[in-house]
C-alpha cells in the first residue's frame, strides 16, 4: 500500500498559467505566491477567518495540503518538514483560537532557528480591535517569538509581504515569520503580478566573515595545545557538515556536537566526543573544561550546554562563529568573534588551517578518556531498558533513519544511544523543550521524504499531547514508525524529584494513560507492544516489515535515570555518573 | 561594570507596531527604559526613536545587537559615545495666585522658559533643555505647588557633521 499523500499536479505549464498577471482574490494571490516560493506542502486547519483561502484551495493540487487534527499538530509538522528538508515550513490557521494554538509551535521554531511561514486568518479589517468573535491580536501575541510579523491591511501588499516573509524566514539566522490576513483581505481582488523585488533596508545578514579574524583563528589553532570544537545547529542549518568534516580532518581537533548539532558530524569519527552539557559525555565536558582553545561553530552557548557560566571553559581562549551577531558575547565572552554563515566561514577557513603537533598529547588524552568513560548503562535480562531499546532501533536502521524525538528522558537517551551520521537526521525540540513536538514533527519529515524511514521516539507523556494526529497517519497512510517508550511516569521530572527534591514525587504518575496499542487501533494505525527483549526484537521487526504507520509501545522499567547528569548550577565537569560509575 | 545612562538613537521603518516591537524587546530582555521619544525623521517613511536607558557596557552592546535584529530597525547609534545635544520639553502647570505671578515670571525668565497659558490661579510654564535644567526648573517651581507635570523625554543628536 503506498502513501495516500495528496499528489502535486504542478507542471511548468500550469505554473506559467498561474503566474499570468490577472485580477484575482487575495486568497488566490496567496496560493500562487506560495507556489512561486517553491512550496510543496502546507499543513493547516480551516476556520471562519480563512474560509476564502480554503475555498481557493478547493481542488487546488499544485501543492499538498495536510489537514491535521489540531493546529499544534500542523505547526509542529511544518517545523518537522522544515528541519528535515531545509526548506521553509508553511502552516495555515484561522483567527483567534486557531492562531493561538500555533503559539507553542512558533516559539519552538523560534528557539531552534527553524524557517517557518505561519499564515493566520483574522477577522475583517473593520472589526479588528472590537473584540469580535474569534479575534486575537496574534501579531501582538507572537511578537517576542517571531523573527518578524505582518498584519496585511491591503490586498495589494500581499505579494510583497509573502515574498519578504519567505526571504526573512530562510536567510541569516532562520526563524518563523507570521503573516496575519484579515478575512476581507483574502476576499478582495487586485491585479496579481509576480516577480517582486525585495526592499528590506534594515535587513542585511553578514554572510562573509572578516578575513583578519579568520587569520587570528588559524594562528590560535597552530599555537593551541588543547583545542576543542563545539558544533551546533548552525552547522546543520547552513549545510556545512562536509566543510566541518574537512576542517576536523585537516586539523584533527576533537569535536563535540550539541543536541541540535547531532548529525552535523559523523558519530563514527574517532575525533567525535559525543554531546556536551547537562547530559553530555564525560569526555566532552572534561575536554571543554581543560581546553585552551574552544571553537564554537554555530552553537549559542545555551545554559544546558554551559552549566554554571562562571566556571565554563575557564582556561580557554573562546572563538565564536555565528550568523547572529547578538549571540556573540551574549552568554560567553568571545576572544575571537567571527560573524558569518558557518558554511562560508569554514570554506574560507579550511585553506588556512592544518594539523598542529602541539596537540598530540591532547589527542591521546581524549581517546584515553573516551575509552575509560564511555556511554554506558547497566542492562537487564528481565526488564526492558530504554537505552537498550534505542540501541535496537539504531542497530536495525544502521543509523540511516530520520529520527524525531519528543522531550524528556527518551530524548536524551536517543541523543546518547542513537548514532547520527547524517545532517537533518535528528529532529528534536532543543531550546523550548516542547512536549508534543516529536510525533507531528515526524509526520512533517515524512512529507518531505515519503520514501525514507522516519522513526518518531516519544515518551508516554508527550505522546498524549498530540496523539490525535494518529488520524492523519492512518488516513494518508503516512508510514511513520511511532515508538512509545512507556515508563508510566513523567520520567525527567521524576529524575529531578529523585535527585534534587528529596524523592518527593509530586504529580508525575501517568496512571490512566490509554492502552497505546488500542489507541493506535482506534485511529486505524497498527499497534504493537513489547515488554522484554525477545518481544522487542520481534515487534520491531514486524513494524519495519509493515508498510504504513505502526505504533510500537515498549514497556520499560520505571526507575531508570539519564546519566551522566550535571545538576543545575554546577560546572559541567561536576557530573553525576549514576549507575554507570 | 559601570552602570551609566545612555541615549540611543534608532532609525526605524514607520510601520504600525514598530514602537511595540522596540519597547517589547527592552521589556522582555530585562533592559530598562528611562524615556523613549518617537517622531518623524528627515526621511519619508522612517521614524527616529531616542531611547534613554541604564546599563553597563555589556548590556549596551546587547541592546544595540538585539535592536539590529528587528527587521524594521534601519540604524542604531549610541549617542552617548560622542558629544551630543540632548533636549527635553516639559509643561508645568503651577499654582499662581495673581500676587505670586511676577515672582514666578522671574524664575521663568532666568531659565529662558516661557509662560504659555495663564488661568485664574494657575499658569502653564514651558521649558526646553537638558534633563538637569528641567529638573532644576521643577525644583524651583515646587514651592508654589505643581498641579500637573508632563515631560516629553529626551530627544538627541550628535553635534557637528557626524
Amino acid at each position: 500500500m503506498s502513501a495516500h499523500i495528496p499528489e502535486v499536479q504542478s507542471t511548468d505549464e500550469l505554473r506559467q498559467k498561474w503566474m499570468k498577471p490577472e485580477i484575482i482574490s487575495g486568497s488566490e494571490i496567496l496560493l500562487r505566491s506560495l507556489l512561486l516560493e517553491g512550496v510543496e506542502c502546507v499543513f493547516g486547519y480551516p476556520g471562519g477567518a480563512v474560509l476564502y483561502i480554503y475555498d481557493a484551495l478547493y481542488g487546488f493540487t499544485d501543492f499538498k495540503h495536510l489537514l491535521t487534527r489540531h493546529e499544534q499538530g500542523a505547526i509542529h509538522a511544518a517545523d518537522g518538514y522544515a528541519r528535515a528538508s531545509g526548506k521553509v515550513g508553511v502552516c495555515i490557521a484561522t483567527s483567534g483560537p486557531g492562531a493561538t494554538n500555533t503559539v507553542t509551535g512558533i516559539a519552538t521554531a523560534f528557539m531552534d532557528s527553524v524557517p517557518l511561514v505561519v499564515i493566520t486568518g483574522n477577522v475583517v479589517s473593520s472589526l479588528i480591535g472590537t473584540d469580535a468573535f474569534q479575534e486575537a491580536d496574534i501579531t501582538g501575541i507572537t511578537m517576542p517569538i517571531t523573527k518578524h510579523s505582518y498584519l496585511v491591511r491591503d490586498v495589494e501588499e500581499l505579494p510583497r509581504v509573502i515574498h519578504e516573509a519567505f526571504h526573512i524566514a530562510n536567510t541569516g539566522r532562520k526563524g518563523p515569520v507570521l503573516i496575519d490576513i484579515p478575512k476581507d483581505v483574502s476576499a478582495n481582488k487586485t491585479l496579481f503580478q509576480p516577480g517582486q523585488s525585495l526592499k528590506l533596508r534594515g535587513y542585511n545578514p553578514t554572510v562573509i566573515p572578516n578575513r583578519l579574524q579568520l587569520d587570528k583563528l588559524a594562528t590560535a589553532i597552530q599555537e593551541s595545545e588543547r583545542p576543542v570544537i563545539i558544533a551546533g545547529g548552525g552547522v546543520v542549518y547552513s549545510g556545512a557538515h562536509e566543510e566541518l568534516l574537512k576542517f576536523v580532518t585537516q586539523t584533527e581537533i576533537p569535536v563535540t556536537t550539541t543536541l541540535l548539532g547531532l548529525g552535523g558530524f559523523p558519530s563514527g569519527n574517532e575525533l567525535w566526543m559525543g554531546m556536551p552539557g547537562m547530559h553530555g559525555t564525560y569526555t566532552a565536558n572534561q575536554a571543554i573544561q581543560q581546553a585552551d582553545l574552544l571553537i564554537n561553530i554555530g552553537a549559542r552557548f545555551d545554559d544546558r550546554v554551559t552549566g554554571k557560566l562562571d566556571g565554563f571553559a575557564p582556561l580557554a581562549k573562546i572563538v565564536h562563529i555565528d550568523i547572529d551577531p547578538a549571540e556573540i558575547g551574549k552568554n560567553v565572552k568571545a576572544d575571537i568573534p567571527i560573524v558569518g554563515d558557518v558554511k562560508t566561514v569554514l570554506e574560507l577557513l579550511n585553506p588556512l588551517v592544518s594539523r598542529s603537533h602541539k596537540a598530540d598529547a591532547w589527542r591521546s588524552k581524549i581517546s584515553e578518556m573516551k575509552k575509560n568513560k564511555p556511554w554506558k548503562y547497566i542492562d537487564s535480562e528481565t526488564e526492558l531498558k530504554p537505552q537498550w531499546v534505542i540501541e535496537l532501533l539504531n542497530d536495525t536502521t544502521n543509523g540511516e533513519a530520520i529520527v524525531t524525538t519528543d522531550v524528556g528522558q527518551h530524548q536524551m537517551w536517543a541523543a546518547q544511544y542513537y548514532r547520527f551520521n547524517q545532517p537533518r537526521s535528528m529532529i528534536t525540540s532543543g531550546g523550548l523543550g516542547t512536549m508534543g513536538f516529536g510525533f507531528p514533527a515526524a509526520i512533517g519529515a515524512q512529507m518531505a521524504y515519503p520514501e525514507r524511514l522516519v522513526i518518531s521516539i516519544n515518551g508516554d507523556g508527550g505522546m498524549q499531547m498530540c496523539a490525535q494526529e494518529l488520524a492523519i497517519c492512518a488516513i494518508n497512510n503516512i508510514p511513520v514508525k511511532i515508538v512509545v517508550i512507556n515508563n508510566q511516569v513523567l520520567g525527567m521530572v521524576r529524575q529531578w524529584q529523585e535527585l534534587i527534591y528529596e524523592q518527593r514525587y509530586s504529580h508525575i504518575d501517568l496512571a490512566g494513560s490509554p492502552d497505546f496499542v488500542k489507541l493506535a487501533e482506534a485511529y486505524g494505525v497498527k499497534g504493537l507492544r513489547a515488554s522484554n527483549k525477545d518481544e522487542a526484537k520481534q515487534v520491531w521487526q514486524e513494524a519495519m516489515d509493515t508498510p504504513g504507520p505502526v505504533l510500537v509501545e515498549f514497556v520499560v522499567c520505571k526507575g531508570e535515570n539519564v546519566y551522566p547528569m550535571v545538576p543545575q548550577g554546577s560546572t559541567i565537569d561536576q557530573m553525576l555518573m549514576g549507575d554507570s560509575e | 561594570m559601570m552602570m551609566k545612562s545612555h541615549a540611543i538613537s534608532v532609525l526605524v521603518n514607520d510601520q504600525p507596531g514598530v514602537l511595540q516591537r522596540v519597547s517589547g524587546l527592552f521589556g522582555r530582555r530585562g533592559f530598562n527604559i528611562e524615556s523613549i521619544t518617537v517622531g518623524q525623521s528627515e526621511e519619508m517613511g522612517l521614524s527616529r526613536m531616542v531611547i534613554v536607558t541604564q546599563g553597563d557596557d555589556k548590556t549596551l552592546e546587547q541592546i544595540e545587537k538585539q535592536l539590529y535584529k528587528l527587521i524594521d530597525v534601519i540604524k542604531v547609534v549610541n549617542l552617548s559615545s560622542k558629544p551630543m545635544v540632548g533636549r527635553e520639553l516639559a509643561l508645568i502647570k503651577v499654582k499662581s495666585e495673581p500676587a505670586e505671578r511676577p515672582e514666578i515670571m522671574g524664575v521663568v525668565e532666568t531659565f529662558r522658559a516661557a509662560v504659555v497659558d495663564i488661568g485664574t490661579n494657575s499658569m502653564i510654564v514651558q521649558v526646553v533643555g537638558d534633563t538637569d535644567k528641567i529638573n532644576a526648573m521643577i525644583e524651583l517651581l515646587h514651592p508654589y505647588g505643581i498641579r500637573e507635570l508632563s515631560r516629553t523625554g529626551v530627544t538627541a543628536m550628535i553635534r557637528g557633521n557626524a
